[in-house]
């Protein structure tokens, strides 16, 4: 029975609503920009890594190590491509 | 009336109206040649509807040379009108298309397929494969790209061509300084294409981890191989931003939304931010494809193994990511602190480090080796001190202090065609010239490509090396004429020679292809160039299913390991091959997508309802078919193979 159950993948269902109403919750609290802004981006980030390991597999055949390997470059890249337009737009734009 | 207004050009001359003529002529004379040989069937047979990689991969081959042509056309009259000081030839307006279509036309829809038609045609027999991962998603990356290009090439007779650059740079492309159609097709035609290459993107990743020959590890794929993955792995993270920064320009133009205005919430530096993002991974990923083929080629050439292979591997894997993270030395004048460009010369430099571990091992491997000087020798060659010039320049360029300087001048201008032209255009033509007789069964004159191969050279450096002089003297970029009192005259004068110098080299190439089809013997090897690695281990022409086995590998030279050290390339006995089956619905769809662009830059919705519809039935047709594929039986295969063999 036990090995049936998907325990795994009801957790993370458990665990992804909880994520959700986090992020729902940013709407009907009155928080500042940047505290809602935050927590919209860390609930969204948390959210895409247990979709991807729970419900997509993600590292559960042959293939995890090339599969890790892209979520991570791919995460550098989209985080050098952020921060970077952050700091040739904004921060460091006189 | 007033519906077809819309379609006339905006800033006509008696030259636009001569190539509509000329494009109108060509095009009943290929459909009545169609006609009277009786080609339909056959060209919808062979080539239409077809998924095999050699054919895509000459199809991409053919419209390559196409836009080659048609953007040397473009840099001819621009030299031309540049010649003389205040020269009328071309006025503002024009010189402002035509810069903005010669980059696209060059970068997008030159070079870009130039490297895919290699790609396709090379790595799958470079890793032992039958074809891509996905056949038929590379014939639709192909027929997208084409689509693209024919849209984006229209332009010019219907609307008006794109004038804001091949950087498009708002607010400048923006409807307010932009109002013709122009600006729209650069927007529709480059997603277009681009769409197709991210799909090559996706297909070539795949078959490259997925699809090698038994025995291939990744440390022993060939350095082409090698390099067409890291290039690729660039494409897959590059070109979605691309696409959603056409698409936000699209908005933008078409939809009235504010991305990269001025005003209401607007930021119109965005544009060049996130297009740059793309745009430096982007020359990385036509030059790294160019980088493995002379690889390839000086191995052969200097007949020894390449020296330092790890660190070739090792040195791209780096390119890739650092490429990623110099976007900025694009935009040093346009108001960042000191320290954000600091930051960005730094990265920019440290670029030039793993390109020059890369020139090292060329000069090692030669260095040791017994160098036979043939045309893609020649180019390869004459590449690495050219190539250095450009590389030099390069590095001043990035160091931001003095970048104000230099920026948006000539000496810009001369740098990145330095880079260009011998990083990827000499290597276009030495992989077209080393690999023409696997694709087509007889070689090209030597003798003539070689006369080429310099003329093109010379050229080249008569060409871009007075650009860095009249550029550190104050001569700007996409200006359409200047003053004799500023004394650019001369230097112009000699570029403008060497342009005319690369015409003809070019010319002398379309020469060179048909003396060779007329007078070249037929009677070639499989390995006419005693190479190395396993695209030349099948027969030429190539089969269909490219190996009878599959090929049993332990290097990265398994063809030399065959020849010189008795390892059994071949092992087993035939079996059934499994093939994909043609199909007509990557055409048709990329058709139809030419319609939905078409109406798209004009902004005729209810065609593009109806397209964008066609497109979505396209795909769901798609999901809903059951197609196995073909199986070629045991005796096939026995009957082509004694067939080639006895060729
Ligand atoms: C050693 C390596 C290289 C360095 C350090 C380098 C540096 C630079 C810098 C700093 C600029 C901007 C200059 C300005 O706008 O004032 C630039 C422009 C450019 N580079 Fe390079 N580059 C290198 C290699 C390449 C390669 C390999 C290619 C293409 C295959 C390339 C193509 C271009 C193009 C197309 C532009 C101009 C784009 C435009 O503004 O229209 N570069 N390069
Ligand atoms: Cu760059």
């Amino acid at each position: 029975m036990k090995e049936l159950f998907p325990m795994k993948q009801v957790m993370g269902f458990v665990f992804s609503l909880l994520l959700t109403t986090v992020a729902l919750a940013v709407y009907f609290l009155d928080l500042s920009l940047t505290m809602g802004m935050t927590l919209l981006l860390v609930t969204a980030f948390i959210q895409a890594a247990v979709q991807l390991v729970v419900f997509m597999h993600a590292g559960e055949t042959k293939d995890r190590g090339a599969i890790y390997t892209n979520v991570y470059y791919g995460l550098i890249i989209a985080l050098v491509t952020v921060f970077g337009t952050l700091l040739c737009m904004i921060w460091g734009y006189i | 009336m007033d519906f077809f207004n819309r379609f006339a050009i905006p800033h006509p001359s008696p030259a636009i109206y001569a190539s509509m003529v000329a494009i109108g002529i060509t095009v009943i004379a290929v459909i009545a040649g169609l006609t009277y040989f009786k080609k339909w069937g056959y060209l919808w047979r062979e080539w239409l509807t077809t998924v095999d990689h050699k054919r895509i991969g000459i199809m991409y081959l053919i419209s390559a040379l196409l836009m080659l042509f048609r953007g040397g056309v473009d840099a001819i009259m621009m030299r031309a009108q540049l010649a003389v000081p205040e020269n009328k030839l071309l006025d503002a307006q024009h010189y402002n298309e035509i810069f903005t279509t010669h980059g696209i036309v060059m970068i997008i829809f030159m070079a870009m397929p130039f490297i895919m038609a290699l790609m396709n045609f090379v790595v799958p027999l470079q890793i032992g494969a039958r074809d891509v991962a996905f056949p038929r998603l590379n014939a639709l990356s192909f027929w997208l790209f084409f689509m693209g290009a024919m849209l984006f090439n229209i332009s010019f007779i219907i609307g008006g061509s794109p004038d804001a650059g091949w950087t498009s740079y708002f607010p400048l492309a923006g409807t307010e300084f932009s109002e013709s159609v122009g600006s729209n097709y650069y927007m529709i035609a480059i997603q277009i294409a681009g769409i197709g290459t991210l799909m090559t993107g996706i297909n070539f990743i795949t078959t490259i981890l997925k699809m090698r020959a038994p025995g291939m590890t990744l440390m022993k794929m060939p350095m082409f191989t090698w390099s067409s993955l890291v290039t690729n792995a660039i494409i897959v993270f590059a070109f979605p931003v691309l696409t959603v920064l056409l698409l936000m320009g699209t908005m933008d133009r078409l939809f009235g939304t504010h991305f990269f205005t001025t005003t209401n919430g607007g930021m119109d530096m965005l544009w060049a931010n996130f297009f740059w993002v793309w745009g430096h991974p982007e020359v990385y990923i036509l030059i790294l494809p160019a980088f493995g083929i002379y690889s390839e080629v000086i191995s052969t050439f200097a007949r020894r193994n390449l020296y330092g292979y790890k660190s070739m591997v090792g040195s791209m894997v780096i390119i890739s990511l650092l490429s990623f993270l110099v976007w900025t030395h694009h935009f040093f004048t346009m108001g960042q602190g000191a320290l954000t460009n600091s930051i960005f010369s730094i990265t920019t430099m440290a670029i030039a480090v793993p390109t020059g571990v890369k020139l090292f091992n060329w000069l090692f491997t030669l260095w040791k080796g017994k160098i036979e000087v043939t045309t893609p020798m020649l180019y390869a060659l004459l590449f690495i001190p050219t190539f250095t010039i450009g590389g030099v320049t390069g590095v001043m360029l990035g160091m931001s202090a003095a970048d104000y300087q230099y920026h948006n001048t000539m000496f810009l201008v001369a740098h990145f065609h330095m880079v260009i032209i011998p990083g990827v255009v000499f290597a276009m033509l030495a992989g077209l010239t080393y690999y023409w007789p696997k694709m087509f069964g007889f070689m090209l004159n030597e003798k003539i490509g070689k006369w080429s191969a310099w003329i093109i050279a010379i050229s080249t450096l008569l060409a871009f090396i007075p650009m860095f002089f009249s550029g550190l003297d104050g001569q700007a970029r996409r200006m359409y004429t200047y003053s004799e009192s500023t004394g650019f005259g001369p230097w112009n004068m000699v570029s403008f020679i060497g342009a005319a110098g690369l015409a003809v080299g070019f010319a002398l190439i379309v020469y060179n292809i048909y003396y060779s089809t007329r007078y070249a013997s037929r009677d070639i090897a499989a390995d006419p160039w005693d190479a190395r690695s396993l695209e030349w281990a099948t027969h030429t022409p190539v089969p269909a299913y490219n190996f009878a086995i599959l090929p049993q590998v332990n290097s990265s030279e398994a063809l030399w390991d065959a020849k010189k050290h008795g390892h059994e390339l071949f092992p087993g006995k035939y079996e059934k091959i499994h093939m994909p089956n043609n199909s007509g619905v990557p055409f048709i769809m990329s058709c139809i997508f030419f319609v939905w662009g078409f109406s798209f830059v004009f902004s005729i919705w209810i065609p593009l309802i109806l397209t964008t519809i066609g497109i979505f039935v396209c795909m769901g047709l798609r999901s809903f078919e059951k197609d196995h594929g073909h199986y070629i039986t045991v005796d096939e295969i026995k009957e082509t193979e004694n067939n080639l063999r006895g060729a």
